[in-house]
This record gives C-alpha cells, sequence and structure tokens, in this order.
C-alpha cells in the first residue's frame, strides 16, 4: 500500500471516530452546548483540555521552531505550561464559584455593567480569531502534505472540515471528542518521537534521550547539535541569541495569555465542584507536559537529521547530490514536500551539489519550520504508519483546537452579545442558529487571513495570546482580587491594554495582518527588544494602572458587588450554573 | 454561610499560599531558565548546563507539583476553616 493510500485510511478511520462520537453526544438544549452539562470528571476534563490547549501551534509547529531557534525557543516550552499554575492559583477555583457558561459574562456581572461584558466579547473575538488564523496555517501544512495538494488547496478543505466539524457538536460532543482527539495526538506526537530518541540515543524516553549521548559520536547529542550547526555557520544550539529581556517578556505574555484565554477557562466551568477545578488544571498540564517534555528532543532531533539527510557524510564533507535528491528512496521526502512548496531546493551555483548552510547568498535549502514535526518521521525513515499516524495527530491538535475556539466566538456572539442585549427575546433555536452564523464568518474571515498568516503557527499563536493577556487576564483578576476595581475602571482597563497590545502587533506585523502596512519588524521593533509577540505583558500591566487609576477617580463599587466577590472567594455554596 | 471572620482568615491563608507558590513558579522558570542561566552555567548535564534543562524540562515538571500541591493544601485549608463544599 503506497503511503498516500495509508494517510488516507488512518486519517479518515480518526475522524470517523470523533464525528461518531460528537453525533453520539450531541448537544440538546442550549445549557449542553455551551457547558456540557457540568458532568465531566476532572481527568477526562484534563485530558478535553489537554487536546483543547494543544494546537497545531503545540503539535505542528511548535518542535520546528524549537529546531531552528534551540535554547530561545524555551519561552515558548515554559510559557505555555506555566500559565496553568497561574489558573489553578488564580482564576479556575473562582470562576467556578461564580457558575456561569461564558467569559464575558462573567466580566458584565462582576462589573455590573453591559459596556464591560460587549468589551470582553470583543476582546474575547479578537484573541480568538488570532488564534484561529494559527490553526488554519497548520492545518494548511497538514493537508497538503498528506492529500499531496499545494499550501493553498490544503487550507481550504482544511477549512470547510474545521466548519463542518464545529457546526456538528456543541460543548459536550467537542468534550468527549476532544479526549479522543488527546489520546491521538499524544501517540501520534510521541511514537515517532521514542523511535527517533532510540535511533539516535538509545534512550526511549525522549526527554532523557536530549541529554544523552549520541550512538554514532560517543559525545552528548546537544553537544554533537552544538558542533554541527556551528561548523554550517549557524548560532550554537544551546546558547542564548535573543536578548533577556525579551525572553523574559515573551514567556510572561504566553504565560498570562494562557489564563486569559477564554477557550481554556470556560473547561473550569464544566467541572462538579470548585476542589475539582484546582485539580482540573492539574490533570490538564500533566497531559499536556506528555508533548511539552518530548518537543524539544523531537526540535533538536529533528534538526541533527535534517542536516544529515543534506551531509550524509558529515559536515566536514561535500554536501549531498541534487541527482541523489531526486532519485534516493531515503530522500522522498524532500521530494514529497517540494509538491507543497513549503521545502524549497535550489541548486544556485550549478554543482550538481545541495548545500545549507547560514549564508543565504549560498544556502540552497529552504526549510518552513512548520513542516518539521509533520516530516520528522519521514526524515528517520520510520515505517509509512507512524507518518500517517503523525498527519492524524496534527489534524487532531489542528480541530480539536479550532472547534474549541469556535465555541468561544459563537458562545461570545449568540449568547453575550444577541441574547442579553441586542434580542433578549430570542428563541433557543434563534440563539443556536445565530451561533453557528457566528463560527462560519469566523472561519471564513480566519482562511482568508490565513492565506499569508503573521507568522508560523506558533507564532500567530503567541500573538493571541498576548492579545488575550493584556485585556481579559487583568479583568479577571482583578475582578476576583479587589473589590476597589469597579466599572469604569475594567473597561477602561480592558481597552487600553488592548488596543496598545493590538497597534503594537499592527504596527509589526502590518495593519489587520497586510504585511506591507507595517512600519516596523521584529528584527528591529520600535521599543527597545520588544518583539510583537512579547508586548502582551506590557498590555497587561498599561491595562492594570489604567483600571486602578480611573477606579479611584469613579464612583465606588457597590455593596452588592463587593459581596459577590467574597462570595465567589469561599467554595462553600457553589451550586450548578444558572443561566440568565 | 461562613461568618465573615472565619472567610477573612481563609481568604488570607489562601492568599500566603498564593504568593509563596508563586515565588517558586518564578525562580525555576524566570530565575533558572533565563534570568540566572549564567549563574548555573557551571552546573554540566549532558552537553550543556542545568539552566538549558530547567528551561526545557525543569520548570514544567515544577509547575506539575506546584499546582496539585495547591489543590492538596486547599482542600485542607477549606475544611479547616469551614468553607467546603
Amino acid at each position: 500500500m503506497d503511503q498516500f493510500t495509508l494517510n488516507l485510511l488512518v486519517v479518515g478511520a480518526t475522524f470517523v471516530l470523533y464525528i461518531g462520537i460528537a453525533i453520539w453526544a450531541r448537544a440538546g438544549s442550549t445549557a449542553e452546548f455551551y457547558a456540557a452539562g457540568r458532568g465531566v470528571h476532572p481527568v477526562l476534563n484534563g485530558m478535553a483540555t489537554g487536546a483543547d490547549w494543544m494546537s497545531a501551534a503545540s503539535f505542528i509547529s511548535m518542535a520546528g521552531i524549537i529546531a531552528f531557534s534551540g535554547y530561545d525557543a524555551s519561552t515558548y516550552l515554559m510559557g505555555w505550561t506555566g500559565g496553568y499554575v497561574l489558573l489553578a492559583m488564580l482564576l479556575a477555583p473562582y470562576l467556578r464559584k461564580f457558575g456561569k457558561f461564558t467569559v464575558p459574562e462573567f466580566i458584565g456581572d462582576r462589573f455590573y455593567s453591559q459596556t464591560a461584558r460587549t468589551v470582553a466579547v470583543i476582546c474575547l473575538i479578537i484573541a480568538s480569531i488570532t488564534y484561529v488564523i494559527g490553526q488554519m496555517t497548520g492545518v494548511g501544512v497538514a493537508f497538503s502534505r498528506f492529500l499531496e495538494v499545494d499550501n493553498t488547496t490544503g487550507l481550504f478543505i482544511g477549512a470547510a472540515i474545521v466548519f463542518l466539524y464545529a457546526v456538528l457538536g456543541g460543548m459536550k460532543g467537542i468534550t468527549y471528542t476532544q479526549v479522543a482527539q488527546y489520546v491521538v495526538l499524544i501517540i501520534a506526537y510521541t511514537i515517532p518521537a521514542i523511535f527517533i530518541s532510540l535511533q539516535l540515543t538509545g534512550n526511549p524516553i525522549p526527554a532523557l534521550g536530549l541529554f544523552s549521548n549520541d550512538v554514532n559520536t560517543g559525545m552528548p547529542i546537544l553537544s554533537t547539535l552544538n558542533d554541527t550547526v556551528e561548523a554550517l555557520g549557524f548560532k550554537s544550539y544551546t546558547g542564548m541569541h535573543d536578548t533577556t529581556l525579551n525572553m523574559f517578556l515573551f514567556t510572561m505574555t504566553l504565560m498570562i495569555g494562557t489564563a486569559g484565554l477564554p477557550h481554556v477557562i470556560v473547561r473550569f466551568f464544566t467541572v462538579p465542584t470548585v476542589a475539582d477545578a484546582r485539580s482540573s488544571a492539574g490533570w490538564a498540564l500533566v497531559f499536556i507536559s506528555l508533548l511539552y517534555l518530548t518537543a524539544p528532543a523531537v526540535g533538536a532531533m529533528a534538526r541533527l537529521n535534517l542536516i544529515n539527510t543534506f551531509y550524509p557524510n558529515g559536515v566536514s564533507q561535500p554536501a549531498v547530490e541534487l541527482s541523489q535528491i531526486q532519485t534516493a528512496p531515503q530522500d522522498l521526502w524532500v521530494r514529497n514536500w517540494e509538491k507543497t512548496g513549503l521545502l524549497k531546493i535550489e541548486d544556485k551555483n550549478g554543482d550538481g551539489m545541495i548545500e545549507y548552510n547560514a549564508n543565504p547568498d549560498t544556502n540552497e535549502l529552504d526549510v518552513n519550520r512548520d513542516i518539521i514535526t509533520l516530516a520528522n518521521p519521514e526524515i528517520a525513515n520510520l515505517p509509512g504508519w507512524v507518518i500517517a499516524l503523525v498527519a492524524a495527530g496534527g489534524l487532531a491538535a489542528a480541530l480539536s483546537t479550532a472547534a474549541g475556539l469556535l465555541m468561544a466566538i459563537s458562545s461570545a456572539v449568540s449568547h453575550d452579545l444577541i441574547k442579553s442585549q441586542i434580542n433578549p427575546g430570542i428563541s433557543e433555536k434563534g440563539e443556536l442558529l445565530a451561533a453557528r452564523i457566528s463560527m462560519g464568518v469566523a472561519i471564513a474571515v480566519a482562511t482568508y487571513l490565513g492565506l499569508n498568516p503573521p507568522g508560523f503557527a506558533a507564532q500567530t499563536v503567541a500573538l493571541a495570546f498576548g492579545l488575550a493577556a493584556s485585556s481579559i487576564f487583568p479583568a479577571l483578576m482583578m475582578g476576583i482580587f479587589s473589590k476597589k476595581i469597579n466599572n469604569s475602571g475594567a473597561v477602561a482597563g480592558m481597552l487600553v491594554g488592548l488596543t496598545t497590545t493590538l497597534v503594537y502587533i499592527f504596527l509589526h506585523k502590518g495593519w489587520f495582518f497586510v504585511a506591507d502596512t507595517a512600519s516596523f519588524s521584529d528584527a528591529n521593533p520600535m521599543i527597545l527588544s520588544i518583539k510583537s509577540t512579547s508586548f502582551g505583558v506590557i498590555g497587561a500591566v498599561l491595562n492594570f494602572a489604567t483600571a486602578f487609576i480611573v477606579s479611584g477617580m469613579t464612583k465606588e463599587t457597590p455593596q452588592d458587588i463587593q459581596e459577590l466577590v467574597e462570595s465567589i472567594r469561599i467554595p462553600k455554596g457553589a451550586g450548578a450554573a444558572t443561566d440568565h | 454561610m461562613a461568618d465573615k471572620s472565619s472567610s477573612n482568615a481563609y481568604w488570607k491563608a489562601n492568599i500566603r499560599t498564593i504568593q509563596l507558590f508563586l515565588v517558586i513558579w518564578f525562580v525555576v522558570s524566570f530565575g533558572f531558565g533565563i534570568l540566572l542561566r549564567p549563574m548555573l552555567a557551571g552546573i554540566k548535564i549532558g552537553g550543556t548546563d542545568l539552566g538549558f534543562w530547567f528551561a526545557q524540562q525543569g520548570a514544567v515538571l515544577v509547575f506539575l507539583v506546584l499546582i496539585f500541591t495547591y489543590a492538596w493544601r486547599m482542600n485542607k485549608l477549606d475544611r479547616e476553616h469551614g468553607v467546603e463544599e
């Protein structure tokens, strides 16, 4: 059986599984559509959160960025896990006690203001759509490879499937489907990593293999990697080449963005008790860390294998012959990925060899970082079923997160905007219809912008974290930990945080991500060494400061709201969630 | 509903716990992983140094311990102050 048929079979089988579960658990009422009736066990909820959380950015994109940036990319690893500590201690238990369905509902009630609720909806939509653009980039990469079409066609096919999939079920369908998706994606991620770690180091655990000796050189694998990349003129793998300032701010932005992303927070509305909300965050991180502890090994080992493809006899020997790349069975992966347009080789100097090095004038290989994880098993010549499994895993990751985000967007529009403000008399049926229409619009916008994405999948997603970090996280935190912050303070804070961050991003990535309207670049940022992906935490600080100043100058928080804050701080009396 | 002084004491104990845990959270990631890495450079591990290990492995492991310890400690505090569900 050829690889193409095998890919179709494995990916097809996983899709049948997800859709089957979605139909079996189809949402009946609006309450089920949004929050799955609250019967979800913390461990299962942790797995579903893991699937929700680990998107195309984590699965498809992150290891590729680590492969090329080495230590500097540690920001993604710490940033996308450390946020769970904040969630568990600062947000999840109190939001569960509050007991409503959506993040804007909490902000609207706590700050006793429809305006606050509307502003929260806007923040949520902007952050979520940016996030979906990143997913679409990843979906495009995955579909283009396994259907053997160009990247744009892959993106359109992916968008159509995401739409069908998200519209089919509500949260309940999604919760159980996502448990299945977690299982598929974690198996797909770890199996090739174990194979490759065994090949290179003899250690079956990739996280330990990364710090073990290379079986060929007898030196630690990271030393081999450092020597290899430096011989080609690249910067060392384990050294710090970013600035300390940017690394610090970027990690912090990803952490507080994690705790401010609506599709993750709503997961904690669906556990039975406040105590479960705390441990759910821990279970989520357990399942997430299985991938995150493996990713650094995947990145480092993929980089070594990639270099070995082009320097089969070592970097001190001549590079691979072009004729070999075009015919040899072990280089089939290069030819396969050339079809997607995401990998390009060009014999610039016509010497019949393909050189790979750090000099843009003589380098003859251009690799999109987003292909590394998917191409990894092919580069290492692993069996066909492993390659098919990784394609299925990548799609599971992208689909599950896109679906979770689209749920968050559609519930914000139908529940927080239309039902509570524009047309309170809307029927349940009308509300569900509005939810589905808003999903369709969000996918269309994200697909259009995904054609020319502002960065690799993980970088685009990082921008979404900055937006959530600057707007939603501070509002939630102040709502719980300070009784002083009032309606005007919260609204002003969110607006300042969101606007400054959005403008900073647009100045670097182009207005509405149209690249040629950018005034600065991340290589030469506007302020010090702060890249657009790292600005979120500064937006958050401005948000906090504005909220405190404005609250100090305006009318005090009413007594009943102060009592509300007191009540969400203690677990006692957390009943089932109530609708408006 | 628990009485006011009891829930105040509970909240203060919670805040103290959070502060302590956030210090650890900060030290293992931003500290060992980024800011203090040059100072830990002397401690070698598998071709690199301890700071690299914390940045790519250690911090995540400590985060896990932190969350479950917090959950366990808070369940105990909930009962001590009579505010459990």
